[in-house]
């Protein structure tokens, strides 16, 4: 009769610890709803990565779908909320699907210059001596490089795809992680469970990945936030000097760079793609004002 | 003293030539990856696949890529930058001017940026969560979130299109009833706005940091004005993280400035050196290259020189 008190006890054991996590969770929603920025900020992002996933259900039309009869009268309708492009497309279903592009290019970047960096940063400060300085001193080279000169470069180069954006934001994105894990890195190897983990012959690896970078997470996840705003901002940039992600599928940078010249008749078309990337980054900066917010008063 | 500013200037100089030669490699590796495709470029799409080759042999572009390398680094110290592609002439006769232009429009910008984001962060910071600081922390986040060509696409869809009080080009070239004046407003105004939220925020938080500890609690208890402690008390404190941050604006403005240049049409050195590299013009994005990282890292330099000036505690 042992075997189901075994059972019973087992969800009583686990009970608390999974409500306890669903009220740390709780706790960490509520802190962000005390923050107006951070509110706002989710607001906007969540707006935008509903539209994104949501895309393909409530685009009124696809993306590159030309419609001849709306060319002559492109200004918003009725059947056309945002009115279309110079060549007939929907705006606001361009808008929806170009979601989709920003929102999959510019995370994936971060997290790769994350990835990247931590590791770097973790390595620099956890061995510190010429391995350090070497990677100290690579992540100035690569950061004295203007951002935009060296896109221009590798871009016009190797073409432009989705893969070869999200590489180039990686490798530039990464060294300013790298500097913020190195520092913490520095500070938290000092710490006495660095020291209990050493004592108990935990690889350097484990000791960098568990017990350290868990610890350092506070001010990435802040940092994370603030680098896909600026992603976006590149990506839209670099769509806008005609060497973004290929044609035709939208691109809000490369929407507004096919219809600026036609801002004295329609100014709709270039305004609309603007507006769109414009809120998107403000979402993300917002968002990380407001995690600040939190994290100073915790 | 002096000594150590000597050796201050000795070591970064190396770092600064460490970093040219590093990126020259990479600049000089990258445009060698398809030699091919520069002489197609030369000729255009309707030479015959002969031509290309005796013009790719021509320019030497069959050698090992190292024995290149090494001939391009003597010919510029020689002085020498090689010709333009794109433009068909020397690259020295067109990068010295585009690169005036965008110094111009860059020292424009940066005029109103340090007043500007100053006077705004300075205001914002001494008194933390009033509602001053409130609206001037809402307002420099917006401003610095909006890329600069959609920027500019605001800015010129009211004062262009809607008002027409401004020309939507900055082409310099005093055309029609628009005066040179005229043309630069919109494009500093863009990078002005773009880079002083930043800027704003930088200098806010070095306030509100100063405005903290403990000898301005002595100052205001001794009592002086809040003002006499803001001005003589608080400012150089606060200036000295923020005047790296401002001085590493300028590595921003480059890239910034790119864009910029495209909306309105200016001629110059992000303009050029987009052309270039959509020309793959060898010549002139190698240069353009060494150029732009020379100039970050100097400010680079200069940023971390100011820092030391202002905290005399730093002297190492």
């Amino acid at each position: 009769m042992t075997l189901p008190t075994t059972a019973d006890r087992l969800p009583a054991v686990s009970a608390p610890g999974r409500l306890g996590l669903a009220r740390a969770w709780a706790r960490r929603l509520g802190l962000l709803a005390e923050s107006k920025p951070a509110l706002i900020g989710t607001g906007i992002v969540l707006f935008w990565v509903l539209a994104a996933v949501l895309a393909p259900v409530v685009a009124p039309y696809p993306p590159n779908a030309n419609h001849l009869a709306a060319v002559a009268h492109p200004t918003p309708s009725a059947t056309h909320w945002l009115g279309t492009d110079h060549l007939g497309r929907d705006i606001l279903s361009r808008i929806l699907w170009g979601a989709r592009t920003v929102l999959t290019v510019a995370p994936l970047a971060v997290l790769g210059a994350a990835i990247l960096g931590s590791l770097l940063g973790l390595t620099a400060g956890y061995y510190r001596g010429w391995i350090d300085l070497v990677i100290v001193r690579a992540c100035d080279i690569v950061l004295s490089f203007p951002v935009i000169i060296l896109y221009m470069i590798i871009l016009a180069h190797f073409g432009s795809s989705a893969l070869n954006i999200i590489a180039v934001l990686t490798l530039t994105k990464a060294p300013i992680i790298t500097r913020i894990v190195r520092g913490l890195t520095i500070e938290l190897r000092e710490r006495e469970y660095v020291a209990a983990a050493k004592m108990r012959g935990e690889s350097p690896l484990y000791i960098m990945l568990v017990e350290i970078l868990p610890n350092a997470r506070g001010p990435l996840i802040v940092d994370m936030c603030l680098r896909t705003g600026y992603n976006v901002v590149i990506i839209g940039a670099l769509g806008f000097l005609g060497i973004g992600l290929p044609p035709p599928d939208p691109d809000w940078g490369g929407m507004v760079k096919d219809t600026y010249g036609m801002m004295s008749v329609w100014p709709h078309m270039a305004l609309f793609p603007c507006a769109a990337i414009s809120s998107l980054v403000i979402g993300f900066n917002l968002l990380a004002v407001g995690l600040r917010e939190i994290g100073l008063r915790d | 003293m002096t000594l150590t500013v000597a050796r201050f200037l000795l070591k970064h100089g190396a770092f600064l030539l460490l970093t040219l030669l590093v990126v020259s490699f990479l600049v000089f590796t990258l445009n060698e990856f398809s030699p091919g495709d520069v002489a197609r470029k030369v000729l255009g799409a309707y030479a015959t696949q002969e031509q290309v080759d005796i013009l790719t042999r021509e320019m030497g572009l069959t050698r090992p890529v190292l024995v290149r390398y090494v001939e391009f680094l003597g010919r510029l110290a020689a002085g020498d930058l090689g010709t333009s592609t794109r433009f068909k002439v020397p690259v020295k006769d067109i990068i010295w001017s585009r690169l005036a232009n965008t110094a111009f429009l860059a020292a424009l910008a940066f005029a109103c940026i340090v007043p500007l984001s100053m006077l705004l962060g300075i205001v914002a910071g001494m008194r933390e969560s009033s509602t001053l600081d409130r609206a001037i922390l809402i307002f420099s986040t917006v401003v610095a979130s909006v890329p600069e060509f959609a920027l500019g696409v605001f800015l010129a869809s009211v004062f262009v299109v809607a008002l027409g009080w401004l020309p939507g080009m900055a082409t310099l070239v005093a055309g029609g009833s628009w005066s040179v004046a005229s043309q630069l407003v919109l494009p500093v105004a863009v990078i002005v706005l773009f880079d002083a939220g930043y800027v704003v925020s930088m200098i806010r938080a070095s306030m509100i940091e100063v405005m903290q500890r403990p000898y301005i609690r002595t100052a205001i208890l001794k009592g002086l004005t809040f003002r006499g402690v803001v001005v003589h008390h608080a400012l150089r404190n606060a200036m000295i993280n923020p005047i790296t941050v401002i001085l590493l604006q300028i590595n921003y403005l480059i890239s910034g400035v790119v864009v910029v240049e495209t909306v309105f049409a200016y001629p110059g050195f992000g303009r050029m050196m987009l052309e270039a590299a959509l020309f793959k013009d060898i010549a002139l994005v190698e240069v353009g290259a060494l150029v732009a990282v020379g100039v970050a890292v100097l400010t680079q330099i200069a940023g971390d020189l100011a820092y030391r000036l202002l905290d005399p505690r730093i002297r190492t």
